[in-house]
């Protein structure tokens, strides 16, 4: 899009030296997907589009309803029962005819995410599951792609960013904040726990500054940081996460995997149990997310002393599979076959809560290699 | 040993009942997470993360001097 006509509406932020007209020509040839059109949407988009970022998906599937209002100010009462995302694109081609905005009714799946998160260049996450966080993070992981990540809890609220490069340090991504989803219930999402109005307000629009930085090279983005804000205290926190090579195992290995992943079980775990390298085995035994379970009869040799591991027995592993606590485990057997059988019992007594895999080649291959 | 003040985030704040408290002679971050499962058993099917002074970490952390602890869970809401 070659823009030549005066500056008038954007000239107040081209003004400032740090952005001025390059800064401005980069906004509009930005192309950025706002994953929601809820909380945090309604405001990120309404600066976005206002700052003449030149291509706006939104993807929202959800309808407007009235107790959206209180903090969703930019739907009014005709809204009601309509779309949000196609509500959304009118209110912003009302407030800049100038930029292009698609709407998306359909609900983002791991069938359509990546196509739909290709065409665009950074991508927005304002949803309001786990389901749809991992989906998108994974998918930003897989496709390279920055993500501007935001949540709220009832007073406070998150920003980082994500999968994006500064000082040459590895980019992180959400897992390697919260390495897998939490069980279903135990996090309250804003229809539970409540939230107050103006919080998504204040996290939005800080998620849209992060954007603006982002696209135009200004200022410190909190790549690798983890911006926190409380509404009730004022406080707020910055802390900072490193990228953990032991969680880029959680993610689909590739654009295959991830769109056979059914992330509405919140993600984690593969039907049958997967099977794990010993490279991959070796990285992901030294944290402190996994057990290592040895599923061989008692007197099997040989005796594994190089690391810590349950024995429970093929046989008793129906009975016994409560015991595992951890949500990530790794069953290991002499060869790697009975393993498997273990994987696929935990995997349909765990459902999707839960990791699972299987040591391929069993504790003959580990031993191999570590004596290589 | 570290005298680790610990800030807690979110709906934490309702197990523990209080948005800061302080831990004398902690060694690591595993005995104090043990001690505070001890005070708050609910604490042991929570999902956080750790930072220390204000770095997230993975697995256990030796902790010395003054530390400043924060405990992270996630949010859902948008």
């Amino acid at each position: 899009m070659a823009i030549h006509q005066p500056y008038e509406r954007y000239q107040r932020q081209v003004l400032l030296k740090e952005l001025g007209e390059a800064g401005q020509q980069k906004l509009l040839h930005a192309k950025v997907l706002m994953i929601g059109a809820g909380g945090l949407g309604c405001p990120a988009l309404q600066y976005l589009a206002a700052a003449g970022i030149g291509t706006i998906g939104i993807v929202d599937d959800d309808v407007v309803a009235l107790h959206n209002l209180h903090r969703q100010p930019l739907y009014c009462m005709q809204d009601i029962g309509r779309h949000k995302s196609t509500c959304a694109k009118a209110f912003l081609e009302n407030l800049n005819p100038e930029i292009e905005i698609i709407a998306y009714t359909t609900r983002l799946t791991s069938a359509n995410a990546i196509e739909l998160l290709a065409a665009y260049d950074i991508i927005v996450d304002g949803s309001d599951n786990f389901a749809t966080r991992y989906l998108v993070n994974d998918a930003c992981v897989l496709l390279g792609k920055p993500l501007v990540h935001g949540a709220i809890a009832q007073f406070e609220g998150q920003v980082a960013i994500f999968n994006s490069h500064a000082n040459n340090e590895p980019a992180a991504n959400y897992r390697d904040l919260f390495a897998e989803p939490p069980k279903e219930g135990t996090v309250l999402n804003c229809a539970e726990a409540g939230v107050l109005g103006v919080l998504p307000g204040i996290i939005g629009t800080m998620m849209a500054s992060e954007v603006i930085k982002l696209v135009t090279g200004i200022g410190k983005p909190l790549i690798n940081c983890l911006w926190t804000f409380n509404a009730l205290n004022n406080q707020s926190y910055q802390f900072l996460i490193k990228a953990n090579t032991a969680t880029r195992l959680l993610i689909p290995a590739s654009i295959p995997a991830f769109k056979k992943m059914d992330y509405e079980w919140l993600c984690g775990a593969v039907a049958g149990g997967q099977e794990i390298s010993v490279a991959d085995f070796n990285i992901l035994r030294n944290t402190d997310v996994v057990e290592i379970i040895d599923v061989r009869n008692p007197d099997e040799l040989p005796v594994v002393n190089e690391f810590a591991s349950k024995q429970i027995p093929l046989q008793e592993i129906e009975k016994k599979a409560s015991e595992i606590k951890t949500t990530t485990m790794v069953v290991f057997c002499q060869t790697g076959v009975r393993s498997k059988q273990a994987a696929a019992v935990l995997t349909s007594i765990f459902g999707s809560s839960r990791k699972v895999y299987s040591l391929s080649g069993g504790i003959i291959a580990w031993k191999n290699n570590a004596t290589q | 040993m570290a005298t680790a003040t610990i800030k807690i985030f979110g709906q934490l704040t309702d197990i523990i009942k209080s948005e800061e408290l302080v831990l004398q002679h902690v060694p690591d971050t595993d005995s104090m997470i043990e001690q505070l499962q001890q005070l708050y058993p609910a604490l042991a099917t929570a999902k956080y993360v750790i930072a220390v002074n204000k770095e997230i970490i993975n697995g256990n952390c030796v902790l010395n001097g003054a530390t400043t602890i924060a405990l992270l869970p996630p949010f859902s809401g948008g």
